[in-house]
């Protein structure tokens, strides 16, 4: 094989690939807009608007993403301190304990969530602490800080700890010292760990799903309920999800060429 | 520690104690703990706790080897069905961890080596969404997609691949299904970290094997793939246990002759109320996820540190 | 605004290893003061036992008379210059320069105003809202030195702070670090492997190896009358003799080496039993034909001359072999020998000196 006609073949397969990875979104997307009472584009019954408006009206939509919304900050406020916290002290140690610390400090990620939810559960009945969003807050943090933990520390790799003598020697306190000279370096490890656990708290189904009790969050509801009682609202509430992504997704782009646009005429 | 004292002093040396502390006791070591301990116990109401019947023993974890009933098209046959899921839900997410492999390695090869940056960019930006819809919109995408008389058997009747449609989610195709719906919902955990490990090669040593005279398989399975090791232990232990411990994959995807094994372990816990019986099977789950990680480690060679990258 | 610092005894182990030992020396307020040794010598532990980031194992740090056990580095009346600099990447330049102001609570105007002032004093202009990335390494070093000063410390520790530099702006900010220091009269402790720099800037250096210091004194009287072979050898070239001593008067004697005995002049403590060597600088020797009286001499053989401009360096052997250099000034009357020449080098016994081989000479050797 000529290296030019493997370049053709992975160019096919590229796009190809593309292609299985849009199409079923594409799918979801068209069956908000089919009036069919199944989520479904086939048979095609026309065009309706109606499923979003069924959303809209939908009061436990509504009640789950306010709940969805309360645990996702109060993990976030949770992990990311947490996780911070981690990966400064897991930094700052050598040989054996640091593996140690570091190996026990992941061991969340490599864990199912039903394990997780189901040791949470079990745990804290024993304190007499009933199921609950709590527990859910309590059993995602566990398994977020640690995500949180790792974009931490390998921003730390990259910081000069001479920065930090260098301020105290300059009459700085310790706490002095941790606001305007680490955290200022850890921040964007900050702030994109608190986007991750932010959305990985959001669409949490396996821990939450067995330690919500009565609750429920927008993801557990809709997770158990799409099989069975599926309505096309809820192909509506994906195509708006996927709608905000590309926005997004196309506004931070044209931010980020702007801004290399920009440091190329400083240079 | 003395290192951070002499760093941040001691109210914020005590704090970072503090709150690792509090995350590794409380929400990470205790639990497991308290979870093992209780899965050899039985379950019982709280008047029993610590009476003559909470004894210590396996039953909890002997249940797997027991009969049940397995309806199957109308028939009903006694068999031990927990076993018998537990062993399909390891080697479907084995399968789905090995078909994601081979899916992403050559768009992870054409990633790092063949295509331009700036198209690389664009490509990136195609995959923008497929990474920020969650698994629950993955999945839920494919239930539409795999619906009886859907899109899927329409689109494969009109080629003349099948006769029939058919019904994805029925029956022994559940686990079709499930297939399907796992690899499309974790696939882009393999790919990234493949990607990541191939990019780190230097093109130059493609280049030399090239040079001394190597086939394209031989450069693949000499230089490139060994390169790529660590990505690819990243990425399988990845999907395997997030395929291993899915639940809305199942949930949407299989049919009640094809059942998960983390839905047997939802029913022990919540339909017949026996949390310790879960428990078991939990720690059955974990270790077989454990396995898996050390296994992956000890076969390719990478510390634990590459995996969690 | 200034101020004297004392070590008493001081020593500092980490683990089995000690970095410094028993070290006693008294540094005047005003004072250019140079560490001056090989990499691993102890003189950067010093440093920080002074600024504080590590606490001495035995024996105390004085700072204006006062020990210093127990206050931290943000309590000391020190301003240290990094070896890397360690200005804050995400500061801009006069946020740089005003963050000890800032961590002390003044305020905005009364920082940038004092930041202003010290970047005239190191007369670095028109960068006050740049980032340290944006400058060169010149600028980044007169920013280091500005934030340093602007918390008005007693007392400025320098790590080296020179070596990032290349040669010839190296050799600027010499003077103008010098010219600071006399302009400021704040105690500066220098660190450096670089005998150019300490003797050129300092007022007194100590010479130190192995975690002791062997020799603290003038710059001149370092190279001119160095305490031990260690001193002698690793400031400036040295030619070294083995040999024992064969008489011994008052501070003069007999030398006796395998290419002849000669008289020299006995360094500090040196006795009859003492183990020692002889060195003689390469500009202290002359070539001649013919013996000079009261002059020692040695018979050698030319192998090659390097011309550096203002002077020339001969190499050349005995006839034991040994590598001997000679230094002569450029004079266009006065050639150097031809390469492969036979002749004669004389050196005059008050340039022979006699010095004990330390425990340090050995070490230094082995290097």
């Amino acid at each position: 094989m000529t290296k030019k006609t493997s370049h053709i073949l992975l160019w096919v397969y590229a796009v190809g690939f593309i292609v299985y990875l849009l199409a079923p979104l594409a799918v979801m997307a068209g069956a908000a807009f089919n009036n069919d009472k199944f989520p479904s584009v086939m048979p095609w019954k026309g065009f309706t608007w109606r499923w979003f408006d069924e959303l809209y009206h939908d009061v436990y939509i509504w009640q789950y993403s306010q709940n969805t919304l309360w645990v996702a900050l109060t993990v976030v406020a949770l992990a990311v301190p947490i996780g911070t916290a981690g990966a400064i002290l897991v930094n700052s140690l050598k040989g054996r304990s640091r593996s140690l610390l570091y190996a026990a400090m992941i061991s969340p990620i490599l864990t199912p969530g039903a394990v997780i939810g189901i040791s949470t559960l079990i745990f804290w009945s024993k304190f007499s602490v009933p199921a609950g969003l709590h527990l859910s807050i309590l059993g995602q943090t566990s398994f977020i800080a640690a995500y949180v933990m790792l974009m931490v520390l390998a921003r730390l790799q990259s910081f000069d700890a001479g920065l930090e003598e260098a301020a105290l020697d300059l009459g700085a306190s310790h706490w002095q010292t941790l606001r305007r000279v680490l955290l200022p370096h850890l921040y964007p490890a900050i702030g994109a760990g608190a986007l991750l656990a932010f959305f990985q708290s959001v669409e949490n189904f396996n821990i939450t799903k067995f330690t919500r009790g009565a609750s429920n969050t927008l993801t557990v509801y809709i997770g158990s309920k799409a099989r069975s009682g599926a309505s096309p609202s809820i192909n509506a509430l994906a195509t708006i999800l996927i709608g905000v992504t590309i926005v997004g997704a196309i506004g931070y782009e044209v931010w980020r060429r702007r801004k290399a646009a920009r440091l190329a005429l400083l240079d | 520690m003395n290192e951070l004292l002499r760093r941040y002093g001691k109210p914020l040396t005590g704090l970072a104690v503090f709150l690792t502390a509090f995350w590794l006791l409380f929400l990470v070591i205790l639990p497991y703990f308290d979870m093992f301990a209780s899965s050899f116990r039985p379950y019982l109401p709280a008047v029993d706790v610590g009476g003559p019947k909470d004894v210590y023993s396996l039953n909890n974890y002997l249940t797997i080897f027991e009969n049940a009933d397995w309806h199957f098209f109308g028939f009903t046959f006694p068999m031990t069905i927990h076993l018998w899921v537990f062993i399909l839900t390891i080697l479907f997410s084995c399968l789905t961890t090995i078909v994601s492999l081979l899916m992403c390695y050559p768009l992870a090869y054409f990633m790092a080596k063949v295509i331009s940056p700036k198209g690389l960019a664009t490509f990136l930006l195609l995959l923008v969404v497929p990474l920020w819809v969650s698994e629950l919109l993955r999945a839920f995408a494919w239930f539409i997609v795999l619906a009886f008389k859907g899109p899927l058997s329409l689109t494969l009747q009109n080629l003349g691949v099948i006769a029939e449609p058919i019904r994805w989610t029925w029956g022994l195709w559940g686990y079709s299904g499930v297939l399907i719906g796992l690899t499309y919902a974790y696939i882009l955990f393999m790919l990234f970290p493949l990607y990541n490990a191939m990019t780190s090669l230097d093109t130059n040593q493609i280049e030399a094997a090239e040079d001394l005279g190597a086939k394209w398989w031989q450069t693949h399975w000499r230089v490139i793939i060994p390169h790529s090791k660590p990505g690819i232990a990243s990425g399988s232990v990845t999907v395997f246990m997030l395929a291993v411990g899915s639940i809305l994959v199942p949930t949407l995807l299989n049919s009640p002759s094809s059942s998960w094994f983390t839905e047997v372990i939802y029913n022990r816990m919540f339909d017949q109320n026996d949390w310790n019986g879960g428990a078991a099977y939990a720690f059955l789950l974990l270790l077989v996820c454990i396995f898996f990680v050390t296994g992956m480690m000890r076969y390719f060679r990478v510390g634990l540190a590459d995996i969690a990258k | 605004m200034t101020a004297s610092v004392e070590l008493r005894g001081v020593s500092m182990d980490f683990d089995k290893y000690r970095a410094v030992d028993n070290v006693s020396v008294k540094i005047e307020p005003g004072e250019f003061f140079s560490f001056l040794g090989p990499s691993g010598c102890g003189k950067t532990t010093i440093l920080r036992m002074v600024s504080g980031f590590i606490e001495p194992t035995q024996g105390q740090v004085l700072i204006g008379g006062q020990d210093m056990r127990g206050i931290g580095p943000n309590k000391r009346p020190t301003a240290m210059i990094f070896q890397n600099l360690a200005l804050f990447p995400l500061m801009t330049v006069w946020e740089n320069i005003a963050f000890g102001l800032e961590v002390r609570g003044a305020d905005k105007a009364a920082r940038r105003a004092k930041a202003e002032q010290l970047l005239d004093l190191v007369e670095l202009q028109g960068v006050a809202e740049r980032l340290p990335a944006q400058l060169s390494g010149g600028q980044r070093q007169r920013v280091a030195i500005a934030r340093a000063l602007a918390v008005e410390p007693k007392l400025m520790l320098l790590d080296e702070p020179l070596s990032a530099l290349d040669l010839k702006l190296r050799q600027h900010m010499r003077a103008e670090l010098r010219a600071i220091q006399k302009r400021t009269n704040v105690t500066f402790i220098y660190i450096t492997h670089d005998q150019g720099e300490a003797l050129a800037m300092s007022d007194r250096v100590a010479v130190m190896s192995r975690g002791q210091i062997q020799q603290v004194d003038v710059p001149q009287k370092i190279y001119n009358t160095p305490t031990n072979g260690f001193v002698a050898s690793f400031v400036g070239e040295n030619n070294k003799f083995s040999g024992t001593l064969t008489s011994v008067s008052k501070a003069e004697g007999k030398f006796k080496t395998d290419v002849g005995s000669f008289s020299v002049t006995l360094g500090e403590g040196v006795s009859r039993e003492s183990k020692c060597r002889l060195y003689v600088r390469p500009e202290h020797v002359e070539f001649t034909l013919k013996p000079k009286t009261g002059f020692n001499s040695v018979p050698i053989t030319v192998e090659d001359v390097s011309f550096e401009g203002n002077f020339a360096v001969v190499h050349m052997r005995d006839k034991a072999a040994r590598r001997l250099l000679a230094e002569v000034r450029n004079d266009p009357a006065r050639p150097p020998p031809a390469v492969g020449s036979a002749t004669n080098i004389v050196f005059a016994p008050d340039k022979a000196l006699v010095l004990l081989d330390s425990e340090a000479t050995a070490y230094a050797e082995k290097e």
